[in-house]
């Protein structure tokens, strides 16, 4: 089947990439761009560990077509911090133990940077409804509930000060 | 899990969609959110080798508010319907259901389009559509026509849609009163076992009319009639609302499936149907 050219923005940068329509923007992203931060855990849309950002919203690439992604922009977990400058989520899952094996983790972080961007102080059942569609096999989720609302907080007196 | 090959297209306009539909005739389909039609191509229960992507089509999208009559654009997602505080002070139970429909990520992309034009007896928007009396506006070569939601739905994946038509978008009129989405789920994320649409407007202290929906409980959604007409006209007592569930009941046609045997899936729907009224006569 002929390849497409696609035109995808990720993590600030533009990239031109040739791929077949029906590629997965998951698999696009890990093998074509080496973005290997998002996870494919259930590749049938049911546990989150491949949500990124698109377009302003929190999106499971295992189930957006390459093609559908054509001229959109993207935010990874590589887009929100990088060693020895992590973003107060990341900070705030180390601090509260919000990760075990970390499986699950690009994907609950990305998915909470929207939630916060949308809600910058959400109560603990607006985390907890906000963050539904991202399962964790490990931590029994108290720790990353705990560890987004720290973040909130950080993140409010972080944009507070810089006012 | 990848998909048979397919040819992408993104016509810019509605005339470009159905001019698409209409070249590639049984090989198009078109792709709105993709969270029903994307899960069925990777199994490959669907080989389409004309994807036809409707995301770049602007007069697909949108709510409109004219009085009492809303209409919603078929590309407008579950988050786009939750966010609107117009909707959701005219017809309030839109919000409650989009709230129950999945998680997050699938509702910033799923469409009430898709929902209602999927044909899935697990989708949630059908049996609410039939509630609120909705029509389905749908354009193809021959023009447009609206089809009532009542009507629309012949049997699992079959709906009265030609395979040459897009639906645009759905209408209806906000009747007011109470309203209530009861669903029951095996967990967050799930289709219903059961779930209950119901509308209810109160006169001084009586019913004077009442709409009842189910979503799963057959291969299409369900509008019980009787069970409206058994609430209309009552004070909603204890045998009114007997006479509601036992009229629903006759109505519905559930089968066993992982989510249980055929005496329970009826027994759950008696129980949603009996909170849903509850909640909805308590907003009257
Ligand atoms: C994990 C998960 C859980 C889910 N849980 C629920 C749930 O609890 N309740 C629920 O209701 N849904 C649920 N869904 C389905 C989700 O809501 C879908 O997004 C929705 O059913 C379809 O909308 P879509 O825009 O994604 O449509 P698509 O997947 O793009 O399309 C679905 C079908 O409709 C056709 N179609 C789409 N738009 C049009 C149009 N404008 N005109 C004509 N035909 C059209 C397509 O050709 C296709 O056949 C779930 C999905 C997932 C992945
Ligand atoms: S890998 Fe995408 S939702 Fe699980
Ligand atoms: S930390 Fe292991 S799956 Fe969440």
């Amino acid at each position: 089947m002929k390849k497409m050219q696609l035109t995808l923005t990720v993590n600030g940068e533009a990239h031109d990439v040739l791929a077949e329509p029906r590629e997965l923007l998951i698999h696009v992203l890990r093998e074509r761009l080496g973005l290997t931060g998002p996870h494919i855990g259930c590749e049938t849309s049911h546990c989150g560990a491949c949500t990124i950002d698109m377009n302003g919203r929190s999106v499971k690439s295992c189930t957006v077509f390459a093609a559908q992604a054509d001229g959109a922009t993207i935010t990874t977990i590589e887009g929100l911090g990088a060693p020895g400058a992590l973003h107060p989520l990341q900070e705030a899952f180390r601090e509260h133990h919000g990760l075990q094996c970390g499986f699950c983790t690009p994907g609950m972080i990305t998915r909470a940077y929207r939630l916060l961007q949308e809600n910058p102080s959400p109560t603990e059942a607006e985390v907890r409804m906000g963050m539904a569609g991202n399962l964790c096999r490990c931590t029994g989720y108290q720790n990353i509930v705990k560890a987004i609302l720290a973040a909130a907080t950080e993140m409010n007196t972080l944009k507070e000060a810089a006012e | 899990m990848i998909p048979a090959a397919f040819e992408y297209h993104r016509p810019p306009d509605l005339a470009a969609a159905i001019a698409a539909l209409r070249d590639y005739g049984d090989d198009a389909r078109v792709v709105a959110g993709g969270h029903s039609l994307i899960p069925m191509m990777k199994l490959r229960m669907a080989e389409i080798p004309h994807l036809i992507d409707l995301q770049a089509i602007t007069a697909l999208k949108g709510i409109s508010i004219d009085g009492s009559t809303v209409r919603i654009g078929a590309m407008t997602t579950q988050a786009e319907l939750i966010a609107h505080d117009g909707l959701a002070s005219l017809a309030p139970i839109l919000r409650e259901t989009a709230l129950q429909i999945a998680d997050p990520q699938v509702r910033y992309v799923g469409t009430i389009g898709g929902n209602v034009a999927n044909g899935d007896p697990g989708n949630d928007m059908p049996a609410l559509m039939q509630c609120l009396d909705a029509g389905f506006i749908l354009a193809g070569p021959d023009g447009e026509r609206t089809v009532s939601a009542r009507e629309f739905y012949q049997s699992a994946y079959v709906t009265l849609r030609e395979d040459g038509e897009i639906l645009t978008a759905v209408s209806f009129e906000a009747t007011g009163g109470g309203h209530a989405y009861e669903k029951q789920k095996r967990k967050i994320g799930d289709y219903a076992t059961a779930a209950a649409a119901v509308l209810m407007v109160k006169d001084k202290t009586a019913c004077s009319r009442a709409s009842v929906a189910m979503t799963n409980l057959s291969d299409v959604p369900v509008w019980s009639k009787a069970a409206g007409d058994a609430l209309a006209g009552t004070s909603c007592g204890p045998a009114d609302i007997d006479a509601a569930v036992a009229a629903m009941l006759a109505d519905i046609a559930p089968t066993a499936d992982n989510r249980g045997p055929v005496e329970f899936k009826r027994h759950v729907a008696g129980v949603i149907l009996r909170r849903a009224i509850a909640r909805a006569w308590s907003r009257a």
